[in-house]
Parts: structure tokens; C-alpha cells; sequence
């Protein structure tokens, strides 16, 4: 294989867009990145476009080839890539493999999701489809209620508590305040969402033991990358951030099936594949962006990814080693809970901060002298999940 | 003015007890304080809606009309047994909620508009409204319609209300009603506040009424971000 460069990299903000389609916004994702690239018309061999429910959400579908002909990148590949809420992930390993291969030299990635076109209840049982369609979406399961279920077993075993996770929201939210793509900009305290006697009333039950603090908002968004070959990258001159590793695993699609539903076997593996590739280990590591669609899964991601030993993610958040300027900086951007998660952008999301933290600019929420980068994005509950190590390169 | 027609022209008035101010922790960790405002403090209120009446956005516009010519008709002694509400972080106007008696018995919700989003601000004043309406004024319930899908989530489902026939005095949608007893119910879990209000945050309140500019207004309701991209 030949090395990768994420050559440009570009993001809209996340949050409610009612003026813009999902084609609109994927178009002017793919256009930022590909000018932050300096690309000009050097051809795209290929567009991938990670995105879960464009039929159920925006009654649309082949959105990459409805991409090629918005951005006239005729005659290149188009393909939409679903993997739940890791279709970004996918689309980014795809186009990986493509220029690794050497079939092509450069690829397009846009991930997006225009999800606020539906009311919240729709929103969430669009993406309930994920689930087992007998074993669960029948009994009325929807994605924050696996979660809440998870967050029990997990709270069981290891002692997190709801202090535990509402260090994430607020840290999330902190980092959210200095990310001017982050839908969700406002700060909050331990005694306006926990421990003032009426914080339940601000922070009401979503599915008990999260409350709405732990969950991450609806958006629409999206995120492109354009990854080269390194012989086209050195031509486009721009930093050299190159994805070194990339693991993907999958596990039982029910949770019920699972010895140990606490044990997030897919999170493990993939990052281990990921490190193992990179030739590094988590301790290596210098940010990460992990899939913290429900605090929960911060902490437990964090966990099984390497970072902590299991029982000691939450311990670390309530440190403050998981914030910019601690230990391990978690979440910079935001993460899910801040940023937002446009379900099909977030993988690719990822990616761009990745970069921008790499590259030195993330501005006010810079992780400082980051080298090596780590993203992981959770597709179904933890049933197909993708691990990525960037690192630029000196 | 023909005081004499005037006279024709005013409604009755049933006599109501003041709401008394309370405060209440925001997940931000802000006070807000909730109290009722008088008809002289109408101007600056409608000053605060006139950027609203343009927004489309989640119906703000409908909303906004309507709570400026309820609150105009209320000052100018032209609506009947109306009473006002307004929420304030640090002297700041965040949200307005307006209602008014039909009957000693009975009232009927207006309008419930949010300056500041995100923050649960509509849902803690229009508790308020219903706070005065069944705790303050004795009333046996309150009808109440939407007209925005988050109105309509918010207090048709959120308080689990009961559909009735007839009509709202806003025309529109079906009449829901929240009761005395699904008032009770649901206290708890929605009806925030503490009494007394710290004497400082109340001076604050009561010193200045702050309307933000109309640019900040527009951002805050349309959700436009406020900071340049990099």
C-alpha cells in the first residue's frame, strides 16, 4: 500500500440548516475541502459519499452521483456509502484503500446528514432502523434506550455515576464554546444539570439513566476530506497528514447476544488494528475524537480503545485529563454531545479536526504540539465500529 | 379622548392577585427570574417583539403578531383580564408569556415567546403562566392551543393535556385543557422556582428591563452562529 495524505479538509457548521439540502451542504463540504487542498482542477477520481438515511430523512437517494453533477467532477466515481452512524468512517476507509491501492490519486470524502427535515420522534426512529427489526425495533427500542440500558450495566460494574457523566456533557460543551462549527455553543454547570434540587426539570430523563445533558443533539452537516497520494500531495504543498492506521470490526447485531453487553468487542479490536498498522500504541496518542453520541459512550470508548484501563475512563474525565490541556485531550471539537452528529458527517468529522489539530489549526481549542491523532465512529450500538490513527508526518 | 365613550369601550375587570416573582437555576447555572409585568412596561416588551415578526422560522412570526397586539390591546385597555409574565437573566428580556382569565373559573393561555433558546426558557414561563393561573388565581384549568410544532410538543405532550371540544379564543388548532389535577401531576417534574428572590437579583429585575439588539434577537431565535469561521 501506498501512503494516504488527507490533503484538504472542510467542514459547514452543524446545526439546524432549514435553507439548505443535503446535496447543498455535501457540495459545499466537498468544495471547502478541495479549495483547503489547493486542488484546482486536478481530477477526482472518485467520490464517496458516507451518509445513512438520505431516503427516510430527505426522500433522496444516490446523493454522490446528485454530488458529482452539483461540483461537475464528471467523470468520477460515485458511490454512497452506508454504515449507520459510521457511514463517515466507511466512506473514509474506502477512499483510503482506493488511493492506497493505487487506483486512484485522489478521492473525494463527504459525509453529511440532513436530519432536522423530520420532527425529533421521526428523527429518532430513522435511525432506530439500525437495530434488529425482530429481536429489537419491535419492542419499541430506539438508540438512546439501548444506550440507557448499556450506561445501567456499565454504572453496575464500574461505578460511573451520573457525576461521571455529566463531567463529559460539561467538558464536551466547554470545547463545543470554542468550536465554531459546534451546534451546540452554550455552557453548562454540574448544578444547572445535576445537583441543584430542581436540575431534573432543566435536564429531564431521556432514557433513564441519561438525561437530555447525556445525548447528543439532532444537526444537519457536513464534512469532507480529500485524500491523496503522497506524490500529489507534495505537488499541492499542503501539511502532511497522513492516516497511518485503520481497524474495523464488527459484533452480534442484537446486544442481548453478547456475553458481556459492557464489553464493546468491536471498539477494542479496531483500535487495536489501528495502533497495530500505525506501529504505535495508545499511549502514543496525543487527541482523540471519539463517538460520544451518549456520554457514556465517551467513557466506555475510551476504555475499550486503550486509553484507560476499564473502570477508570470515568475517573479521568472527572480528573480533567480528558480535557484540552490534560493528559489525553478527548473531544476537542466537541465531540457528538457539542459538535453535533449529523449521523453520515460525523466520521468524516472526525477526520477534519484530526487534521485541523495536526496541522496546529484548531485555534482556540488547539491541542498543543499534536502529532499523532486517534478517531473512532460507532456504527450501530458498537455492532461495526472504525478506528483511525493520523499522524503528520515531520 | 371621550372618556365618556371610553368608559363603553374598556372591559371589566376581575380583580387578580400579583404573581409573585421567583427565581430559577438554568442549566447554564444563570438565575432567571420570572415576574409578572405591568401595563407600563408594555413599550419596552413590544420593542423586544418587533424583531420577531418577520421570522418565519419555528412560527415566531404568527407568535410574535399575536403577543404584540394582545400585549398593545392589554395596555390600551382593549383586552379583557389579560396578565404578562416576562423572564430576565441579569435585567436581561428572555421570554414574554401573556394569559388572561375568561372566568374566575376558567382561563385561557396565549402566548408563550422565547428570546433566548435552548435553555428550557418558554417551558419554565409558560409553567409560570400555569403556576398563576391554577396556584395564584385559583383557577380550575387553563385552555390552551399551539400553534408551532414545539408548542404543541411542549405543552400538549410534555403535560399530557386534555383534548376538548369547541374552540380556543385563538381560533386555530383543538382546545387543550390542563386541569387543576394534571396541573398537580405534573408540578414536579416541570414547575421550577424558588421564592424569595434573592433581594439583589430582584433589584436587578425590577431596576431595568434590557432588550437585546435586534441583530442578537434575530440570532438567538434563528440559531445563526455567532462566531466567524476560521
Amino acid at each position: 500500500m501506498r501512503p494516504v495524505v488527507v490533503s484538504g479538509v472542510g467542514m459547514i457548521p452543524f446545526e439546524r440548516r432549514d435553507e439548505d439540502s443535503l446535496v447543498d451542504m455535501l457540495a459545499m463540504a466537498g468544495l471547502k475541502a478541495m479549495d483547503d487542498a489547493g486542488a484546482g482542477d486536478r481530477p477526482v477520481g472518485a467520490v464517496y459519499v458516507g451518509n445513512m438515511a438520505s431516503g427516510l430523512f430527505n426522500h433522496q437517494v444516490s446523493v454522490a452521483s446528485a454530488l458529482v453533477d452539483r461540483l461537475n467532477l464528471f467523470p468520477a466515481a460515485a458511490d454512497r456509502i452506508e454504515n449507520g452512524p459510521a457511514s463517515g468512517g466507511s466512506a473514509i476507509k474506502n477512499g483510503f484503500l482506493a488511493v492506497a491501492s493505487g487506483f486512484y490519486d485522489a478521492v473525494l470524502v463527504v459525509g453529511g446528514e440532513k436530519m432536522r427535515e423530520v420532527i425529533g420522534p421521526k428523527a429518532t426512529d430513522i435511525v432506530a432502523c439500525m437495530t434488529h427489526p425482530q429481536a429489537e425495533y419491535i419492542y419499541g427500542v430506539t438508540l438512546p434506550a439501548m444506550a440507557g440500558m448499556f450506561t445501567h450495566l456499565y454504572m453496575e460494574k464500574y461505578g460511573v455515576t451520573r457525576k461521571h457523566l455529566a463531567h463529559v456533557s460539561i467538558k464536551n460543551q466547554d470545547n463545543g464554546l470554542l468550536n465554531p462549527y459546534a451546534h451546540i455553543q452554550m455552557k453548562i454547570t454540574m448544578e444547572g444539570i445535576l445537583t441543584h434540587p430542581q436540575a431534573h426539570i432543566n435536564n429531564p430523563v431521556v432514557a433513564e439513566p441519561l438525561h437530555l445533558y447525556d445525548c447528543c443533539p439532532v444537526s444537519d452537516g457536513a464534512a469532507a476530506v480529500l485524500l491523496t497520494s503522497l506524490e500529489m500531495a507534495n505537488e499541492l504543498k499542503r501539511p502532511d497528514v497522513q492516516i497511518v492506521g485503520i481497524g474495523q470490526a464488527t459484533d452480534t447485531h442484537t446486544l442481548q447476544e453478547r456475553a458481556d453487553p459492557t464489553d464493546l468487542k468491536a471498539v477494542t479490536i479496531a483500535s487495536q488494528q489501528a495502533f497495530g498498522m500505525a506501529g504505535i500504541q495508545p499511549e502514543d496518542i496525543h487527541v482523540a475524537e471519539l463517538h460520544d453520541a451518549f456520554t457514556i459512550l465517551e467513557i466506555a470508548e475510551s476504555e475499550h480503545a486503550g486509553f484507560f484501563p476499564k473502570g477508570q475512563g470515568a475517573k479521568a474525565v472527572a480528573r480533567g485529563e480528558t480535557r484540552i490541556g490534560g493528559k489525553l485531550p478527548i473531544n476537542p471539537s466537541g465531540g457528538l454531545k457539542a459538535r453535533g452528529h449529523p449521523v453520515g458527517a460525523t466520521g468524516v468529522a472526525q477526520i477534519v479536526e484530526l487534521v485541523w489539530q495536526l496541522r496546529g489549526e484548531a485555534g482556540e481549542r488547539q491541542v498543543k504540539d499534536a502529532v499523532n491523532g486517534f478517531s473512532l465512529n460507532f456504527g450501530g450500538f458498537g455492532n461495526n465500529v472504525l478506528a483511525f490513527v493520523l499522524r503528520r508526518e515531520a | 379622548m371621550d372618556m365618556e365613550l371610553e368608559e363603553y369601550l374598556r372591559p371589566p375587570e376581575i380583580a387578580m392577585v400579583p404573581y409573585p416573582a421567583k427565581m430559577i437555576t438554568l442549566a447554564t447555572g444563570a438565575k432567571l427570574i420570572v415576574r409578572q409585568a405591568g401595563r407600563d412596561d408594555v413599550p419596552i416588551l413590544l420593542e423586544a417583539i418587533k424583531p420577531t415578526l418577520l421570522v418565519a422560522r419555528d412560527y415566531y412570526d404568527i407568535v410574535g403578531v399575536r403577543l404584540y397586539a394582545e400585549l398593545l390591546g392589554w395596555q390600551r385597555y382593549r383586552v379583557r383580564d389579560e396578565f404578562c409574565l416576562i423572564g430576565q437573566i441579569d435585567g436581561l428580556l428572555v421570554g414574554i408569556v401573556n394569559s388572561r382569565m375568561y372566568s374566575p373559573q376558567l382561563g385561557i393561555s396565549f402566548h408563550t415567546l422565547a428570546i433566548e433558546r435552548g435553555l428550557r426558557i418558554g417551558a419554565h414561563l409558560f409553567a409560570a403562566k400555569m403556576e398563576h393561573h391554577i396556584e395564584h388565581l385559583g383557577q380550575e384549568e387553563v385552555l390552551i392551543t399551539a400553534e408551532s410544532p414545539i408548542g404543541f410538543r411542549r405543552w400538549m405532550i410534555e403535560y399530557n393535556l386534555e383534548k376538548r371540544d369547541g374552540q380556543h379564543e385563538l381560533g386555530g388548532a383543538a382546545p387543550y385543557a390542563l386541569t387543576k389535577e394534571l396541573y398537580y401531576a405534573n408540578k414536579e417534574r416541570l414547575v421550577a422556582g424558588e421564592r424569595p428572590v434573592l433581594p439583589e437579583l430582584m433589584q436587578v429585575a425590577e431596576k431595568e428591563i434590557i432588550v437585546a439588539s435586534e441583530e442578537d434577537i434575530l440570532e438567538k431565535i434563528m440559531g445563526v452562529k455567532r462566531r466567524v469561521i476560521q
